[in-house]
This record gives structure tokens, sequence and C-alpha cells, in this order.
């Protein structure tokens, strides 16, 4: 269903209404675009870029990477390694872009999707796996990286975001905070509040959107009449459409949208356009609810093979180049490999640590007997 | 500054008035916070005197309150949150329950949620719908959250320094028909922890525990059973996540008999709780099964009919009066 389609089904209580509705969907939204699915390089006159041929095959390398590495983790669910997974497959310039244009001081609050922002931060992809292995919820140190923990209910993090940047903004310090979330969470409540707190008190924070266009089974059209990004103009801030497979636009426009967070413009919006290849986790079944077609026509737009044309094209990286990336990619996935299966179980009195910061007599008391419960088989076995 | 007497809203005041003095970190946020002071004016002239940098008027938005609360901690700060009303806490459920009581297990203790949500809760004031509940129930099952309720303006100021001071999220719920009561408090003296219980009356016959609104109830109560010759113990609970269990089992293993009387629906109330553990503790001391008196197990009834619904002297000797006859 298309957005005409729900709106010519509305009943039309006069004409100013109807003309005012059909407005803007004529209009083509804009989509900021540097990189177009053939590889061919093109200018936007707001998001001038210009990177080295370090820099390029750098992102390169990354978006490489970190498919591997998502295609290894899917591989180790179907090996009953880890419990579940949610592949980011297709997303990989969207993620390496804007993670790309993160200094070490910003701050990160994603979803649970963010392998390829993690990648960028410095985490150690084994440590993402933790909790898809059921070893731990997260467990990695989110001021190390400044990447916070996964959040998986579905919005939480952008309130999150929002008050880390007014306490950035308190601080007087000039770093910019991001906050990840998808299409389906934009109905979220939290994520309407975050945009009212985050315009009000005009807190360094980019919103990058990655309309993946299914939030599981349900396409974006239920869950807004508009397109994303101009949801942004009613909180008062800037939304831009970024092409969510072309990592350069992705990088140039959160780059742009952090130095504006930077000077102290306050928030904007970054809707990437963008498509989720794979299932929306391990336990999902896409081919329910989406034609191959449209899957296919992604596939033509996919984010690594339009940037290896381009290197390929331009002759900044050659055949020696991939061949090693592809043993650096292969040497990434055993490592990842042996990393997950020896991942040990936590002990079971662990569950009960760092309930309580300050400590807590329940907890306490509850472990005690816990361990003597257990101590007491022990015994039986001697 | 010597002892002097205050009520428990000035005591809050002054107590959040010490902790904007004493920690930089520490902010207060909440709907009409500033200039206004809160609509129960317990943040009167903190704006004014901290600026609207720490004293935070928010949208009218709870969640929205709290989420930002909570990344603010992650920055360093420490959040002082008001929660209109008990009724309105619903909207921040969420952000309290799947993010800000889990935030430091998930972590592995890697990160700390020193933030404060103080809720005015309880009836008694005659108002409309949603603005009379007591929920603390719902918070104290939840690991990872303090629940916390004073009763005089002593531990009104106290408990409120402790509970800013603590490195997780507390639960502060503020016995709003309470406020203007007056009580000593001494802001040069030690205080006890915030999470023990308080002997308010010794007694010989029976316990009985409180916590918030109804420990004047159950002193009003104890006062008159002394009338008929019956010697009653209150016991101020104090906090309802964690409780003081052993300082109820010590008194109900001097007493043999307890009743727990709270505001909120008996049914899963805390009275429940303290029921099932002392009777685990204390079985062979109880002279009577414990008894619980509070609200209905139906939705807080409109105004003119609170003193009903509400746990009142009568009731509470009704219920005394069934311990001793056992």
């Amino acid at each position: 269903m298309t957005v005409e389609s729900t709106a010519a089904r509305k009943p039309r209580r006069s004409s100013k209404r109807t003309s005012a509705a059909k407005k803007p969907q004529n209009a083509e939204p804009q989509l900021v675009q540097l990189l177009t699915p053939e590889g061919e390089r093109v200018e936007h006159p707001d998001y001038a870029i210009d990177l080295s041929g370090d820099e390029l095959r750098g992102l390169y390398r990354d978006m490489v990477l970190t498919r591997r590495f998502d295609a290894e983790a899917t591989a180790l669910q179907r090996q009953g390694e880890l419990g579940l997974w949610a592949s980011l497959l297709g997303q990989e310039a969207a993620q390496i872009g804007s993670g790309r244009a993160l200094r070490d001081d910003d701050y990160v609050f994603p979803t649970y999707r963010e392998h390829g922002v993690a990648w960028c931060r410095g985490v150690d992809p084994t440590n993402l796996l933790g909790m898809f292995r059921g070893v731990n919820h997260g467990g990695w140190d989110p001021n190390s990286n400044n990447f916070h923990l996964y959040t998986i209910v579905i919005g939480s993090q952008t309130l999150h975001a929002t008050g880390y940047a007014m306490g950035v903004a308190k601080d007087g310090a000039d770093s910019a905070v991001i906050a990840y979330f998808g299409d389906g969470a934009s109905s979220q409540g939290d994520v309407a509040e975050s945009f009212t707190f985050s315009a009000v008190y005009n807190a360094p924070v980019v919103f990058f959107c990655q309309n993946n266009q299914w939030a599981i089974s349900e396409p974006t059209e239920k869950q807004t009449r508009v397109p994303l990004y101009q949801r942004a103009q009613g909180y008062g801030f800037p939304g831009v459409r970024v092409d969510g497979n072309d990592v350069l636009a992705c990088l140039a426009v959160t780059r742009s949208a952090l130095e504006r967070a930077r000077r102290g413009e306050g928030p904007t919006l970054v809707e990437a356009f963008t498509y989720r290849m794979g299932a929306h986790t391990t336990s999902d079944d896409p081919t329910k609810y989406r034609a191959d077609e449209e899957t296919a026509a992604w596939e033509a737009k996919d984010p690594i093979l339009r940037l290896r044309t381009y290197l390929e094209k331009q002759e900044i990286a050659d055949a020696a180049y991939f061949t090693a990336l592809d043993e650096e990619s292969e040497a990434l996935g055993k490592r990842v490999r042996e990393a997950v299966r020896s991942m040990p179980d936590p002990e079971p009195l662990a569950m009960f640590d760092h309930t309580y910061a300050d400590g807590n007599p329940l907890v306490d008391e509850e472990r005690a007997q816990f361990a003597a419960y257990q101590a007491s088989f022990a015994e039986e076995g001697n | 500054m010597a002892a002097q007497k205050m009520s428990i809203a000035k005591a809050l005041n002054e107590s959040l008035r010490k902790a904007l003095e004493t920690d930089p970190k520490v902010l207060i946020m909440g709907e009409d916070v500033g200039k206004l002071g809160g609509v129960f004016r317990i943040t009167d002239g903190l704006q004014k005197d901290f600026g609207e940098d720490r004293v935070i008027d928010t949208p009218l938005a709870e969640s929205g309150i709290v989420g930002t609360a909570i990344g603010l901690a992650l920055r360093g700060y420490r959040p002082v949150v008001e929660i209109q009303f008990d009724g309105f806490v619903f909207p921040a459920y969420d952000q309290i329950v799947t993010q800000l009581a889990k935030m430091h297990a998930r972590a592995l203790g890697k990160v700390k949620m020193p933030v404060v949500i103080r809720i005015p809760y309880g009836g008694g004031i005659g108002a409309v719908e949603h603005h009379s509940e007591s929920p603390e129930a719902l918070f104290a099952h939840v690991a990872g959250l303090k629940v916390v309720s004073p009763s005089n303006a002593s531990d009104a100021y106290w408990m409120m320094q402790q509970a800013v001071q603590s490195d997780d999220p507390v639960i502060f719920f503020e016995p709003k028909r309470r406020y203007w009561d007056k009580g000593e408090l001494d802001t040069e003296a030690i205080p006890g922890s915030l999470h023990s219980a308080a002997t308010v009356r010794e007694g010989t016959d029976l316990t009985l525990v409180a916590y918030g609104p109804m420990v004047k109830v159950c002193l009003e109560a104890a006062a008159a059973a002394q009338e008929e010759g019956k010697s009653i113990e209150v016991l101020d609970l104090r906090s309802m996540s964690p409780i003081d269990f052993d300082a109820v089992q010590a008194s109900v293993e001097k007493t043999g008999r307890l009743v727990v009387v709270h505001e909120a629906p008996v049914f899963y109330g805390s009275g429940a709780e303290i029921a099932a553990r002392i009777t685990e503790r204390c079985f062979y001391h109880l002279e009577a099964p414990v008894l619980r008196v509070g609200g209905y197990h139906a939705p807080y009834p409109p105004a003119r009919l609170e003193d009903e619904y509400l746990p009142g002297l009568d009731r509470v000797l009704d219920a005394v009066d069934r311990s001793l006859a056992y």
C-alpha cells in the first residue's frame, strides 16, 4: 500500500483539506546521494565530501568486515551457538558512514542492530555476541568506547541520548551524541518525546533513523503517512533523507549534522533510506510478508558493491587489495567463531551480581539461600 | 543549625537545597518545578537560587523526564526528578522498569544510575482521579529499585539526603496529605540507615507496621488502644524495598501479633510480603495470623468516598481487636 492510496481512502471534508493532504505526496522526497548504485560519484550542493584513497578503502574495508562478522553470527545462530541474531545485512553503509563521522568523544546510543557502528567505535565484535548467546545482557563498558549498551525496548535509547546530550551541553563540551533507531521505533512515544526534549533544550544530538522499510513484518506505511525525515519539521529542527546504501552520503550528512550539534544549533533528524536485506532476526521469516521482487530491487542498490565498483573504476584499489581483504575477512570470521564457541556460561550465582550498586540485604539473603541450595547437591554427590 | 520545627514540605525543600549546594552534579527536573516551585511547592525558590540549568522545568512528558534523567545520569549527573502526582508516573513506568532499574546490572556494574524519583502519593486531600493513589508495590516488585517513604519532617530531610547520595535509583514516595505536618528536624544529627525501620512507639501486646501517611494513623490507634489497656508497638517501616525484616521480626517476637497498615490495596501489597516473611521467620512466636489493613481491590474512589476507602483509626483498631481476640 502506498501513502497515496491510504490518503485517497480518507473522507474528504473539504477541497482545501484534500489539496493540502495531496501536496507532499506529489513531491518526491529529496534523497541525498553522492555515489549512485552504479558506482558513479555525483555531487550535492549541501554535502561536499573529499576523501583520500586510504579513507575510501577504509570505508570499504569496514563494510566488508562488518558484513563478514554479521554473516558469521548468523551462521553461529544456525549452528546453535547463539540463541538469536539480528542481522544488519544491507545496512552497512548507513552504519559505517554514520559511525565514521563520529569523533572519539562523541557518544553513541544504539539499538540492538548497530554492529557496524560498534565496529567503528572499536568495540570488539565478540563482545556483541554475549547477549545473543545468552551469557550476559550486554556487559561491555559503555564508557570505554563511548558506545552505550544495546537497547532492546524499541526507542527507549533516544531519550537516554537526549539526556546525555543535555549533559554534554551543561558541561560546555563540544561533543555530540547520536541516537540510532528505526522506522518502527519512529512510532514510539519515547522517540516523539526525545524530539520534544532535544528541541526545547537545543541538545547536541543527531537522530539517525535507519528506515530499512520493515518493522519485522510491517512496512513503513504502517508507521507513517509522511516521509519520516519530515517529522523533524514539526519539532522545529531539520530533517534530511539520505541514501542509506551510499556510505559517502551517510558520512557527509551525519558529519554535517554532528557539526551542527557541536555549534550549539541543536538536533537533526537523519533518515537513512535503506533496506533490511535479511530477516528481522534469525527467528523471523520474511517470505511470509514481502515479495522477492522487492528484495531483488534493493540487491541492485547494494552498499558494498557500489563502492567496490567505484574503487575499481577509479583504480583506488587493485586485485591484491581485495584479495588481502578477503583473507582478513576470513580471519575475522574464524576469530569470532572461536571466541563464541569458547565463551563460558556465567556462574549461576552471577545472576545476583550488580542488581544494586550499593548492595542490598534481600539480594544477599537470596544469594546465600541459592548458594546453600546448590551446595546441597554437591554434598549429595560426594 | 540546631533542631527546629518544620513541615515535611519545608524539610524536603531544605534537603533539596542542601543537595544542590553540596554537589554541583545534582539536578532537579520536573513539570512546574521552576518558578512555581512544583504544585506542592516542594522546590519553591530553588530555581531562583540555582538557575534554570539546575532546576529544570521539563516538557509535560513523564517518560521523557525519566528517560532524559537516565541519560544525564550516564553523563555523570544526579537527577532528582519530580512526578507531579502518583497516578501520572505510569507513562514513565517503562523507562523506570526496563531501563533505570536494570541498567547497572545490564552493564555488569560499569555504569550507575543515581536517579531519585519523587512521587507525592496517597489520598486524603479530596482530589480528582489519579491524584490519590499508592502504587509503591508496583515499584518494590522490581529488582534494582529502592523504594522509600518518610513519615515525618526529620526523615523527609535525611532520607532525601541519603536518596540523592545513593548510587542506585530510589523511588521516593512523599505522603502528600502530611506535607504540612510539622515535626522536629535537626540538620546536624547523624541519621540512621535509609532502609532501617524505626520503632516510633514501644509496646508489648501487638505490633503495628506502617509507613508514610499511615504512621500517624497507627500512632493515634496505639494511643486510643492504650486507653483500653492495650500496649501497641508501632514500627515506621520507612523503606518498602529493601524491607528491614529484622526489625519487624524482633518486634513480633516480642509481641506475638502483627498488623500491617497501608493505603495501597491489600491485594499483592507490601503487607502481603511482610505477612509471608514474618510468618516464615516467626511462626512459633505468632499468637494470631498476620492481619492487613489497606485499600480495597477497587479503583480509588471519588473524593467523597475516600474516607471510607482509606484505613482510618477505627479500621486499624478493628484489626487490632481481631488479632488480640485470637
